[in-house]
């Protein structure tokens, strides 16, 4: 239970798709002029996404990765068709935004005319096909969390979007230097707001205990390349301290 | 030239700079900002968007009078996808520590909103070698963006180009670092990203005043 509730917020603030890995900025950028069209594009994000994680998860589990095809029989227990998951995921990804988009305009027709513009699009937006390859980069352990996952990273996008949008409408009637009207200013605000979200980093670790939230990968990397710079400082104090004695 | 018209130069250089898919169109912006705290992974990510933007507009263009147009979008996910697989495999089989660096965002190569906005713009419409001249259009105008951003993320972050020191030495304190200069390593910070870009949006539309949108 523990579990999903840390991923459940862990998802939303600390790794926060736009803020954290910029997934899915073109349709927030190209839609957050109006909070009223956000919120219908935000809505239809966390809805895909609750769809398609799980069901790249049971692909994945099941189909995809080293060994998964072992349900088969023993013989098939060696073959690793991870290299097709690009393909298969945006099929999925593609298919179910149809099922979803012919489901809903059939049984619920007030729920397609507001989500309905955006369903297509949505095929093409990075957040989903980045919520399932992020699934599979981290290892998500059980069907679960995998929707918890897809759901909770749909409300951290529609959070960004909804903000995103009321502050847009606001700024309209502010004095922004002509050059940077529309795209830049919201470039810049953007920025700003996840040097913000940067904050909540600290907030599953809790003081005492050991860090419990596992770094995104752009900041992993930027560890290893610090603690890379120590040991580069360190031998050079150590060589500097050689060469005087 | 012969071989270039002019019309045909202009697909080229028209998206480098007034027509750019990043700073202009909007396009390809979530693959474009995670990957510029390093040069080098710009410049790797930026031919893997040249190698499968010009191709991928070839393929399209060849099939574009067969395509049913309802299923349109699934035949260009799998061209895409098919594309972004080899190059996924090749960087995992000969330069699989950028791989690493690069992780989910070349798999996101497929939903870069460029590629598909310029197989519905264009390739479905015209011929082979028009086709492949704006994909590569295109595609540099979008890696010019990412080295530019690349390029002072690391030179302002952590003193290197492509690895290599420029500034001096700051263990060292040789170069610029004598007279007391320091790297600013919130520029490699995802974003600082946003920022840079928005900055150069800045530069570009005071540059040329046409550009400049109404709030």
């Amino acid at each position: 239970m523990l579990e999903h509730v840390e991923l459940f917020f862990k998802s939303i603030f600390i790794d926060n798709m736009v803020f954290a890995t910029f997934l899915g900025m073109c349709s927030y950028l190209a839609v957050s002029k109006k909070v009223a069209t956000a919120v219908g594009l935000g809505a239809a994000v966390i809805f895909v996404l609750a769809v398609t994680v799980p069901l790249n998860w049971l692909l994945d589990q099941y189909l995809l990765r080293d060994g998964a095809l072992a349900w088969l029989g023993p013989e098939y227990a060696d073959y690793n068709l991870s290299f097709l998951s690009f393909i298969l995921f945006i099929a999925t990804i593609a298919t179910m935004v149809q099922l979803v988009e012919i489901v809903v305009e059939k049984f619920s027709p007030a729920l397609y005319n507001s989500l309905g513009i955006f369903l297509p699009l949505i095929a093409v937006n990075c957040a989903i096909l980045g919520g399932s390859l992020f699934m599979q980069a981290r290892e998500i352990a059980t069907l679960g969390l995998a929707f918890n996952y897809g759901f909770s990273s749909g409300i951290g996008w529609f959070l960004a979007i909804l903000a995103i949008a009321a502050i847009r409408e606001k700024i309209r009637y502010s004095n922004v230097p002509p050059p940077l009207r529309g795209l830049g200013i919201t470039f810049i605000i953007t920025g700003l707001m996840a040097i913000g979200f940067m904050s909540f980093g600290g907030m599953l670790t809790g003081g005492d205990e050991a860090p419990a939230t596992e770094p995104t990968t752009a900041q992993k990397s930027e560890k290893e390349k610090t603690t890379l710079e120590k040991e580069e400082q360190e031998n050079a104090v150590s060589y500097n301290t050689l060469v005087k004695e | 030239m012969a071989l270039l018209s002019k019309k045909d130069t202009n697909l080229i250089l028209d998206p480098l700079a007034d027509n750019n898919p990043i700073t202009i169109q909007v396009l390809g912006i979530c693959s474009a900002l995670a990957i510029t705290a390093e040069l080098k992974a710009s410049i790797v990510m930026a031919l893997s968007v040249l190698f499968v933007l010009g191709l991928g507009n070839v393929v399209i263009s060849l099939m574009r009078n067969i395509i049913p147009s309802k299923i349109r979008i699934i035949v260009q996910l799998v061209v895409v996808a098919a594309l972004v697989i080899i190059v996924d495999q090749v960087l995992k089989a000969f330069a699989y520590e950028l791989s690493k660096t690069l992780a989910v965002f070349v798999g996101l190569i497929i939903t870069n909103c460029i590629i598909m906005g310029r197989f519905e713009a264009f390739a479905l419409g015209n011929g082979v070698w028009r086709s492949f001249l704006d994909g590569i259009g295109n595609a540099a105008g979008y890696g010019i963006i990412l080295i530019i951003v690349g390029f002072f993320r690391e030179l302002l972050g952590s003193g290197t180009l492509l690895g290599f020191p420029v500034l001096g030495n700051p263990i060292e304190k040789t170069g610029l670092y004598s007279i007391g200069y320091e790297n600013n390593g919130f520029m490699l910070l995802s974003p600082m990203a946003l920022i840079v870009v928005g900055l150069l949006i800045w530069v570009q539309r005071s540059r040329n005043k046409a550009l400049i949108e109404e709030n």
